[in-house]
């Protein structure tokens, strides 16, 4: 497959971003995820959560105006938008673990046919930073999308009948959004809900474990990133 | 009125002893408690057992105990990638430690301070988390059995305490430093600022002054 045809972590980003319903509450994790919320309308009302306990986070600080007492889960300097509160990393974690957050959006190593995510560890790698908040967040949230690209490094699927990879939670994934495609998580197994622009069914089907149910016709993607 | 202000950081950690449990507050850069890190430094005491969401960032933090071989135990959420000295320890065997997911991490101590010994939580069923741990299904739900989480001492930071050890924290140098408040036999904290009795508002008040017992001026670059 062309690499000019798959989509850009960015693009994977934007995409994601059309996920989030207006007024939503949404965590957004490492990677992939964190570049999201500069594809979310202002206007949309997305009030963002952070594990370490902020909700209404708004964008990075700019230059010059850091407070590192005020910063996000990947200690990057962010700001609060009015309307925004503190608490405490167990309030923090009754948001996401209590199923009070509508949406979380976590970066994925493997996802398995009935949505079992591994995300926090590479088997044999000498250490992982750990486990976080993503066991908490993906057991919690009612609604989770994990953003990756299709396929790992070595040209191995990451969308698997079974995780083969230190699982994070059991049956937590509702959509997969990949350089490739969009993928709903159903009852009735993995759904192709959309395609890369200029990207096959077929071509999406070679590069993933289990097979997708697909519709007779599934549109492309919208994005304007590039 | 019983006298919980310390002169200093190092009489305030004078009595942790070898093998003391400590948990330590902080994440992401933010609301650790690092002139009692260092103290504890300087007091030598060994074969701790640590507490924290993350163990030691650079030279700093909690890297300061790893890097002294102060430390032989750690319970952490996300040691993290710049826990250079933690990683060193745990790759040569000198340190050994057990993960957690973060929320579990929190409920555990909030177990402790609130006198629940275990509770059932979903999070970490069916993953390495849950090995060793009792399982069964609440409500249809598989569940695991979590352990309270407690500790002999617990070192944290505030913006500001009034002398009976009311705390008010900065932003989201909160995070864990108000449930560690709640789950160590001694607590220990350090603040910008000590300001009179009366002087904090009883309705902002996030650590209520019952969970303090040590209460140290360090300075501090913030205001509120």
């Amino acid at each position: 497959m062309t690499l000019e045809r798959k989509l850009s972590r960015e693009q994977i980003a934007e995409r994601a971003a059309q996920e989030l319903p207006d007024g939503a509450y949404v965590n957004l994790g490492w990677g992939i995820p964190n570049l999201i919320a500069a594809y979310v309308p202002e206007n949309a009302g997305v009030i963002f959560h952070s594990e370490n306990g902020i909700l209404g986070m708004g964008p990075r600080a700019r230059a010059g105006e850091e407070d590192y007492d005020l910063v996000d889960a990947m200690k990057a300097p962010v700001t609060i938008l009015p309307g925004g509160a503190y608490f405490s990393q167990v309030d923090a974690h009754m948001m996401t673990r209590g199923g009070h957050l509508d949406v979380a959006v976590l970066g994925g190593l493997q996802v398995s046919e009935r949505g079992d995510l591994a995300n926090w560890k590479v088997p044999g790698a000498k250490f992982s930073g750990g486990i976080g908040g993503a066991m908490d967040i993906a057991v919690g949230s009612r609604r989770l999308i994990v953003t990756m690209e299709h396929i790992t490094k070595n040209g191995e699927p990451k969308i698997v009948k079974i995780c083969t990879y230190p699982l994070t939670a059991l049956q937590c994934v509702t959509t997969i959004v990949t350089d490739l495609a969009v993928i709903d998580v159903t009852p009735n197994g993995l759904q192709l809900r959309e395609v890369a622009p200029g990207v096959s069914v077929e071509e999406v089907q070679r590069v993933t474990g289990p097979k997708l149910s697909v519709a007779s016709r599934v549109p492309e993607m919208r994005l304007r990133a590039k | 009125m019983k006298n919980k202000i310390y002169p200093n950081v190092d009489a305030a950690v004078a009595d942790v002893s070898d093998g003391a449990s400590l948990m330590f507050g902080g994440f992401g850069g933010a609301g650790f408690p690092n002139e009692l890190i260092r103290a504890v430094g300087r007091k030598g005491s060994r074969n701790l057992f640590a507490i924290s969401n993350n163990c030691g960032t650079g030279e700093g933090e909690l890297s300061v105990l790893f890097k002294n071989k102060q430390i032989r135990r750690v319970i952490a959420a996300f040691p993290g990638p710049q826990s250079t000295y933690f990683q060193q320890q745990v790759e040569s065997g000198e340190v050994e430690y057990e993960l957690v997911p973060q929320g579990i991490l929190c409920e555990r101590m909030r177990a402790h301070g609130a006198g629940i010994p275990a509770f059932y939580s979903p999070v970490g069923v069916g993953t390495e988390v849950a090995q060793g741990k009792e399982e069964r299904a609440i409500n249809g739900r598989r569940c695991i059995l979590e352990s309270a989480l407690g500790a002999d001492f617990a070192l944290i930071r505030a913006l500001k305490a009034d002398p009976l050890g009311n705390l008010i924290y900065r932003k989201a140098a909160r995070n864990f430093n108000p449930v560690m408040a709640t789950a160590a036999t001694i607590t220990i904290v350090e603040v910008n600022e000590i300001v009179p009795v009366g002087a904090l508002d009883p309705e902002t008040i996030v650590t209520p002054s019952v969970f303090v017992h040590r209460i140290v001026e360090v300075g501090g670059a913030h205001d509120a």
